[in-house]
């Protein structure tokens, strides 16, 4: 069982001292009183934002709690225009894939080139071996790029302009949910062609439709290049006795290399890597992943069954009439009979039969609950109560998957606020960098901020298993992410991260920063509203009188109570 | 040469190594020892690596039937071909780096070997065969975990069990207090003049913290900053000659190694090595999975080589949470199976062999993969009890049947 901080507390003698001096409310020996009206605006901002900016727990106290709740589910009313000049100077965000493409990476693809006929001409000719360029010799290839051309830049702005629409948009709740639908249909950015991809992904896919319904988000994911790609369903193709007859003479082509431009080499080499047959690993993360969630009740012949059904969702090609969208090619479908769930589909399908699961799996009961379980997990509990998620997952389905209406029934319920769950819940590494960059009123380009998520273990748009990263404690609880997190928190406030600016001494007056005494707990109430517990607010008076320590400057003391045990939790 | 290991066999490494030191390692051995501390190196090779292209069937016909684009050459028949073990099984010829322990008899293979659970879910595979009660959610910690929790530790330490990761793997979460710790010359507060003042208000408040993860992770954080700060593993070099390649694994093996070296005290090292989901464009004996395979053995043989006579001491295990299917997929690639392989190396290992029942590819598990004929449990139970001394292993398997006779016989006696 959880012992509460403020539990632990009152068992304490110091705790008893606290009580009788007012430090904390009173509460039952067992049970903590309900949040305080400042509390529940700080909880709010806790998870519905990346925490609070100085002032943020009075204004969210001047328009009340439920008016922020009400403003946040609606953020394309929320004023934003400050973040686009922020974004201004991070170009690629505004690129077309087929700009990407012709940028980054058809640059890389002819420096590849070129590295190969160099190094078949070092070679004698005869030896086959000789005239092919080897791994680092094309890794080399990208040296001949200018920087700024190097496909990596497209990931680099992506990121750093999360960790800037993170920390500085008002439309906060819009950014937690863009963290977790990007994470709930993860892709890796690192994977081939999805560096070019992700982009779009984020800006075309993911965030349009996040507030609307599930079934749209889901179907317009399906069709992305960037899962077309990730999961291999863009190269996933019917058995040859399944397919329709084929033109002769035409011969289509697939995935990695759609987006070339054709040299003879090339195209034979195409023609011989041609997809021959099913690929069933997006149709299996659809299911476990996506929607129904892993014990929802699919087999592996639903999963075969699946993939035959998705058959023939592709991707366009640059270079030929395509820009890298989605395309269904007819040809290459699987026209056979199929049984998927219960639902038959009779021979000679198309497009639809793919559509229509993709709608079955988006309006399953199985979804609902394993939807409603996860967005609990991220924004009430590690452990959820049960009566919450069905009732969340009542509300999806009524609701006909609408997701604006979901995320309603979760912050607006009894349990959201239950004091069980003020400051329970530990941050993830990209919630934990953010809030404390809002919590001393720091600006930043992003870059330096994503650089430290790598060290904790959650570099964006990299995680490599369609699974996303966890949403628990346990996850990021760990030694070598504890102490990325403590430099972190020492970095930042003595303003050593690059494009970073914090200055935490203004955050309090002159005055208390004069008092050490003083400027702990000045900084304790606008770091963390208060909430330091007795032991470390004694650790750091102690550390500031204890005179054989070198004098510790009120930058160092804020990275101390941001590195503290309570500023980790949310 | 001789001299040198005559010098071995009349001194007391060889007895640290039961009598028995595999010659690779004799030939390599420099004095040192690691205190009489048997280590455990797992590693988990994540995506579920294609174990038939690893160790290849080349004997079966319809391997090659299964596989008409991503087969690996029989032994022989091509320049690029499998390497043959025992006239069956050929080792993927980007394993190279490896063949030289198992003909030495420091390595051995176990085939068919994986988890009885039917699912093809990557992450609850892994979450199985990590909490080592596949088909069973609800364990909360790592076998590894209550491995070390069955064993009395030879030296008191903060680092008996190290993930050399970015975060604390499930095979190690538990309360054991293993540590992660994915760079070791970066383990540590910098705070310029105040570290050390910083380091100890950090340490005391977590102290003072309410009991749970964060308190428990940062008490034993602090202990092994001390001792890494100390015996400062980072600034030992790799030794023989060894050259690890410059790549994550690489790094992770040997900053292991470097533990190991610094006699903290460690008897259980993790690390993982992910790259091998390959549903597309896999390649046989030249190719992605190619290009993985001989990165992943460089680093591996170039850790014994490093570790030197003291390998004598340390047994590195490999795993996967599953193989990938016999038939290739219409990408040239393979989709997820049943069972792998795992490389078993170093100190007690009756190597040279491949272990386990071979079922054979024409009756295959669900009709399309490799059947499971070994329990990797089984593996593990002759690793930790025959290697590290665990001797009650219910609470490390519960539930499981821990009949010895299903031991394989990896270790000599």
């Amino acid at each position: 069982m959880k012992v509460h901080i403020r539990t632990a507390l009152l068992l304490s003698v110091l705790g008893a001292l606290l009580v009788a001096a007012g430090h904390v409310p009173a509460f039952g020996s067992s049970e903590r009183a309900a949040m305080t009206s400042r509390e529940k605006a700080l909880h709010v901002l806790n998870r519905l934002a990346f925490g609070p900016r100085p002032g943020d727990v009075e204004k969210v106290l001047a328009m009340g709690v439920g008016n922020y709740i009400e403003s946040q589910l609606k953020p394309e009313r929320i004023p934003d225009t400050a973040i686009a000049e922020k974004l201004r100077h991070l170009p690629t965000l505004q690129m077309t894939t087929a700009q990407l493409y012709d940028n980054f990476e058809r640059p890389l693809r002819e420096a590849k080139r070129e590295r190969k006929r160099q190094a078949a001409g070092k070679g004698n000719g005869e030896n086959g071996g000789a005239a092919q360029a080897s791994d680092t010799d094309i890794a080399k290839a990208k040296d001949m790029i200018p920087p700024e051309n190097r496909p990596r830049r497209i990931v680099e702005e992506l990121s750093a302009a999360r960790v800037i629409r993170a920390t500085d948009s008002e439309r906060q709740l819009n950014e937690v949910m863009a963290d977790f639908w990007m994470n709930h249909f993860n892709v890796f950015a690192a994977k081939g062609l999805d560096r070019i991809f992700v982009t779009s992904y984020e800006r075309d896919v993911v965030r349009p439709q996040m507030w609307g319904k599930f079934e749209d988000l889901l179907l317009a994911t399906a069709k992305s290049p960037a899962m077309l790609f990730y999961l291999d369903n863009a190269r996933s193709v019917a058995d040859e006795r399944h397919r329709s007859a084929m033109p002769a003479g035409r011969m289509p082509l697939f995935g990695r290399r759609a987006l070339l431009d054709m040299d003879p080499e090339t195209a034979k080499q195409l023609k011989e890597n041609a997809p021959k047959g099913i690929n069933e690993n997006y149709a299996r993360e659809l299911m476990e992943l996506h929607t129904l969630g892993v014990d929802g009740g699919y087999t592996q012949k639903d999963v075969t069954e699946l993939a035959r059904v998705l058959t023939g969702w592709s991707i366009g090609q640059r270079g030929r009439g395509g820009e890298g969208e989605f395309v269904f090619r007819a040809l290459m479908h699987d026209v056979g009979s199929k049984r998927v769930l219960g639902r038959t589909f009779p021979p000679g399908g198309g497009i639809e039969e793919g559509e229509t699961m993709i709608r079955i799996l988006a309006h399953h009961a199985s979804t609902a609950r394993h939807l409603a379980t996860q967005l609990c997990q991220r924004l009430v509990s590690d452990d959820p109560p049960k009566a919450l998620v069905e009732r969340v997952a009542k509300t999806f389905l009524k609701t006909d998957g609408n997701l604006r209406e979901t995320v309603r029934a979760i912050v607006t319920s009894p349990e959201f606020f239950e004091p069980q769950f003020y400051r329970s819940k530990v941050k993830s590494p990209f919630e934990y960098v953010v809030s404390a960059v809002r919590a001393v009123n720091a600006t930043t380009d992003g870059r330096a901020l994503a650089r430290q998520l790598v060290e904790m273990g959650e570099p964006l748009y990299m995680c490599q298993p369609p699974t996303g990263y966890a949403d628990r404690a346990d996850a990021w609880v760990n030694s070598g992410a504890l102490i990325a997190r403590l430099n972190f928190a020492l970095a930042l406030a003595a303003g050593q991260l690059p494009g970073t600016s914090a200055l935490p001494q203004r955050l309090i007056s002159e005055t208390e920063v004069a008092s050490a005494d003083k400027s702990v707990d000045a900084l304790a109430r606008v770091l963390v509203n208060g909430d330091l517990s007795e032991s470390t607010r004694e650790t750091i008076r102690q550390r500031l009188t204890d005179d054989a320590s070198p004098a510790i400057p009120v930058s160092t003391i804020a990275g101390l109570i941001l590195g503290s045990p309570e500023f980790q939790k949310q | 040469m001789f001299d040198r290991r005559m010098f071995l066999k009349s001194s007391g490494l060889a007895l640290v190594a039961g009598g028995f030191l595999p010659k690779v390692f004799v030939r390599m051995a420099e004095a040192g020892t690691t205190e009489g501390c048997k280590v455990l190196v797992a590693i988990f090779q994540r995506g579920a690596v294609d174990g038939l292209n690893v160790l290849v069937p080349y004997a079966e016909k319809s391997y090659y039937d299964a596989r008409p684009s991503i087969a690996v050459p029989r032994p022989g028949s091509a320049e690029n071909a499998a390497l043959d073990l025992d006239g069956f099984f050929g080792l993927h010829p980007s394993m190279a780096p490896l063949l030289p322990y198992f003909k030495d008899r420091s390595a051995a293979f176990v085939h068919a070997v994986g988890s009885p659970d039917a699912t093809r879910s990557h992450f609850d595979a892994q979450d199985f065969m990590e909490s080592g009660t596949p088909g069973v959610k609800s364990t909360r910690d790592g076998f590894l975990c209550r491995a070390l929790e069955q064993k009395k530790a030879p030296k008191a330490t903060p680092l008996r069990a190290v993930a050399v990761t970015p975060g604390l793997p499930r095979i190690l979460s538990g309360s054991a207090g293993a540590i992660s710790m994915p760079n070791i010359g970066q383990f540590g507060i910098r705070a310029g003049a105040l570290t050390q003042p910083v380091a100890e208000s950090f340490e005391s408040m977590y102290a003072g913290a309410v009991a749970g993860a964060l308190q428990a992770t940062a008490r034993e954080s602090f202990e092994a900053v001390k001792l890494v700060e100390s015996a400062e593993p980072a600034k030992i070099a790799p030794e023989n000659g060894a050259d690890y390649p410059k790549n994550p694994f690489g790094n992770s093996l040997k900053q292991i190694a470097q533990l190991i070296k610094a006699d903290v005290g460690l008897e259980i090292a993790f690390t993982d090595v992910g790259g091998w989901d390959t549903h597309a464009g896999e390649g046989g004996a030249e190719g992605q999975l190619s290009n993985r395979l001989r990165d992943y053995a460089q680093a591996i043989a170039a850790f014994a080589k490093d570790l030197g006579s003291r390998m004598g001491d340390v047994t590195l295990v490999t795993m996967s949470e599953f193989g990938r299917t016999v038939k290739e997929n219409g990408n040239r690639g393979t989709d997820h199976g049943h069972a792998n392989h795992m490389l078993l190396l170093g100190g007690g290992v009756a190597g040279g062999k491949v272990y386990g029942r071979w079922p054979g590819l024409e009756t295959l598990y669900e009709a399309r993969d490799l059947a499971v004929t070994t329990d990797f449990r089984d593996v593990f139970a002759e690793v930790l009890s025959k290697r590290l001394g665990v001797a009650n292993l219910r609470p490390v398997f519960p539930g499981y049947d821990l009949d010895e006779k299903k031991h394989l016989g990896i270790f000599a006696a």
